[in-house]
């Protein structure tokens, strides 16, 4: 090595600005995706943080109170009381932790599923492509609320079926969105460099088609979470869900529609922790796609 | 004696069925993207391969690495047919050759680090290396390639083409492999980085040893880097010869076509050049001419070149061209 050699290795390393920090920069400039995300973590924390913050157990029975009682800031019920006198603001904090868990267990069931098997299928193409993508196609004709039905129909209502069956289905898609994101990295050069170089199919697929495709699909999470938890509000709405004394939003929104009349301020409530949530999720995903795919605005 | 071959490819055929899948079958068509290409190459030997676009450079330099399978023919590397070993044997074999893209950033994946693109044939071949004794190599490999090692942690994109080839170089050398696989390397860049990135490949190879196999379009290109210079046409050779009785003395009407193509600095003897311009395009590779592929184009066609396609026979010691007419231009 030459002096002049010496003295550039010595230069300290220069930091590189990889596609996440680009990305992270352009959703930190977009107002709507930022306040959602504010938004929503205010959800989650309050939601999970419930039983910490000095609140009513959501199983106390107030006798004092009438049933479906209106707001009553001097005590405490902001969101007045259920139909068994409970405090129905804390029963829909509680109800949110499993509406959220939900979206976020199944969502996660699918992302690994879905990733692995949609990765997988495109990268190796023919006829392994060919019969995993007919399973999924199969799993895709089954009408979702009939696979519901019968599950609960077997195994009785459990909150766990809900999980298993919105996992079931959620991923489907996920594999599907892969899968093309995969066949046209495939042909990419970067994919053939490294097949010379003498990389294994496995760390191919996942060191250099999954982050390459992993865009896309973190759009397509923040989209499915949402979807999961009106799914699982549509379940429990159906008297299909989750059970007395466990609430989830779905359960506390269909309460509340029977009464809608004589209190109003019931529905009210709980739709629209319902809503904000939903939306503030689907803000995020937007803002997500924008940061990550410049080029499609 | 000449020293044993590091490459030996034998009578090599790469086909691609592309007949259009119809219910009822739909007429059987095949692309002859290499048909029948025998050649050798010696260790520290480069060879230009030169050929219009669509005539089957890529699809060779891909089979001879074994990147896309052959339909017949061998290639023989060290003693061993490429194409017969598993695939963990292959993989083996993988350390000593290397592939070098047309298009620099296309070739590195925009998710990785500079360090970690060039690291990654180099942990492969050697997952017991630390950490620390990795970065030193790719630091110094870096160096070698004309690129400041403190980019080490720099993404592709933030780099200019020449910049971006220089790292696809410093991946393809890391292992310090015996033959690389150049496919148009420099065919992307900006003119006055082509010379740049030549000389960095023809100082590595006087370094480092390695057999190159140079893929161009353009006969000029080659002409500095190869030892040797072979001509192919609808995946067939037309012409093969040393550097200097190629571009000297080219034999085949194709390979003189090419030759008069390329611009000679000085204007006075450009203008006197009397150029030979192709006549037409490339033909349909589905629906190639009857006996020799050229003849279509060819200034000296005769009947006998639509019958009967030219044997690739020797016209000289070092010299091979198939063509039923072949010899120097006429003035
Ligand atoms: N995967 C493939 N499937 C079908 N045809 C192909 C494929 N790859 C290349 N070809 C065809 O083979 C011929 C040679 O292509 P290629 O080797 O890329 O030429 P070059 O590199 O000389 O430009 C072209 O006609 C091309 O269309
Ligand atoms: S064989 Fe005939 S057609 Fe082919 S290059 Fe020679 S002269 Fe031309
Ligand atoms: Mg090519």
């Amino acid at each position: 090595m030459s002096v002049a050699d010496i003295t550039l290795a010595s230069q300290p390393e220069v930091k590189g600005r990889s596609l996440w920090a680009d990305a992270r920069h352009r959703f930190l400039r977009n107002k709507a995706a930022v306040s959602s995300l504010v938004i929503f973590c205010i959800i989650v924390i309050a939601c999970f943080g419930a039983p910490y913050f000095g609140l009513r157990a959501p199983d106390d029975i107030n006798w004092e109170l009438e049933s479906w009682g209106p707001p009553n800031l001097e005590l405490g019920y902001w969101l007045g009381t259920d139909g068994n006198n409970r405090d129905l603001f804390v029963r829909l904090l509680y109800g949110g932790q499993v509406s959220l868990l939900v979206g976020f267990t199944a969502t996660m069931v699918s992302l690994v599923i879905g990733v692995i098997w949609g990765a997988t299928a495109g990268f190796l193409g023919g006829r392994v492509d060919g019969f995993m993508m007919r399973i999924v196609d199969i799993l895709y004709s089954i009408p979702f609320i009939f696979f519901v039905i019968m599950l609960t129909v077997v195994f009785g209502r459990h909150i766990t079926l809900i999980y298993i069956a919105i996992g079931a289905v959620s991923w489907l898609d996920m594999a599907r969105i892969v899968r093309g994101q995969t066949i046209s990295i495939r042909r990419r050069e970067f994919i053939e460099a490294a097949e010379a170089s003498g990389v294994s199919r496995w760390r191919i697929i996942t060191r250099h088609i999954i982050p390459n495709c992993l865009g896309p699909v973190v759009v397509y999470v923040t989209l499915t979470v949402p979807n999961v938890i009106l799914i699982e509000s549509f379940i429990s709405f159906l008297g299909m869900g989750v059970q007395e004394p466990d609430s989830s939003w779905g359960t506390l929104v269909s309460e509340a529609a029977v009464v809608m009349e004589i209190a109003p301020w019931a529905i009210i409530g709980t739709g629209s922790m319902l809503a904000i949530t939903l939306l503030s999720l689907n803000f995020i995903g937007d803002g997500l796609r924008d940061a990550l795919d410049p080029r499609d605005r | 004696m000449s020293p044993a071959p590091l490459l030996s490819v034998q009578d090599l055929k790469v086909h691609f069925d592309v007949t259009r899948k119809r219910l009822f079958g739909g007429t059987p068509a095949i692309v002859k993207a290499v048909d029948g290409v025998t050649f050798d190459l010696k260790p520290g030997e480069t060879l230009g391969l030169v050929g219009e676009s669509g005539c089957g450079k890529s699809t060779l330099g891909r089979a001879v690495l074994r990147l896309l399978p052959a339909t017949a023919g061998r290639v023989v590397w060290l003693g061993e047919d490429l194409h017969s070993l598993d695939h963990a044997e292959m993989q083996q074999k993988r350390r000593d050759m290397q592939i070098i893209f047309q298009d620099p950033l296309a070739s590195l994946n925009p998710r990785m680090t500079v360090g970690q693109i060039i690291a990654e044939p180099l942990s492969v071949f050697n997952p017991d290396l630390s950490g620390t004794e990795v970065k030193n190599r790719v630091r110094q490999m870096m160096a070698k390639v004309g690129l400041l090692p403190n980019q080490i942690n720099r993404y592709p994109h933030e780099f200019s083409g020449g910049q971006a080839q220089r790292i696809g170089i410093a991946r393809a050398m890391i292992n310090n492999p015996r033959m690389i696989v150049c496919d148009e390397p420099v065919s992307a860049l900006d003119v006055s980085i082509q010379a740049q990135i030549v000389n960095l490949l023809m100082d590595l190879q006087h370094e480092m040893g390695m057999s190159l196999i140079f893929i161009s379009h353009n006969l000029s290109v080659v002409r500095h880097i190869s030892h040797r210079v072979m001509v192919l046409y609808l995946g067939k050779v037309m012409e093969i010869a040393d550097r200097d009785s190629i571009y000297a003395n080219p034999l085949h009407p194709y390979t003189q076509a090419l030759n008069s193509a390329v611009p000679i600095p000085d204007p006075d003897l450009e203008r006197q050049k009397d150029r030979i311009v192709l006549k037409g395009d490339l033909p349909s590779p589905l629906n190639p001419p009857s006996g020799c592929p050229f003849r279509t184009r060819c200034p000296r066609a005769t009947e006998i070149c639509a019958q009967i396609m030219p044997d690739l026979l020797p016209a000289g010691p070092t010299h091979h061209v198939a063509c039923h007419h072949a010899g120097p231009r006429e003035r």
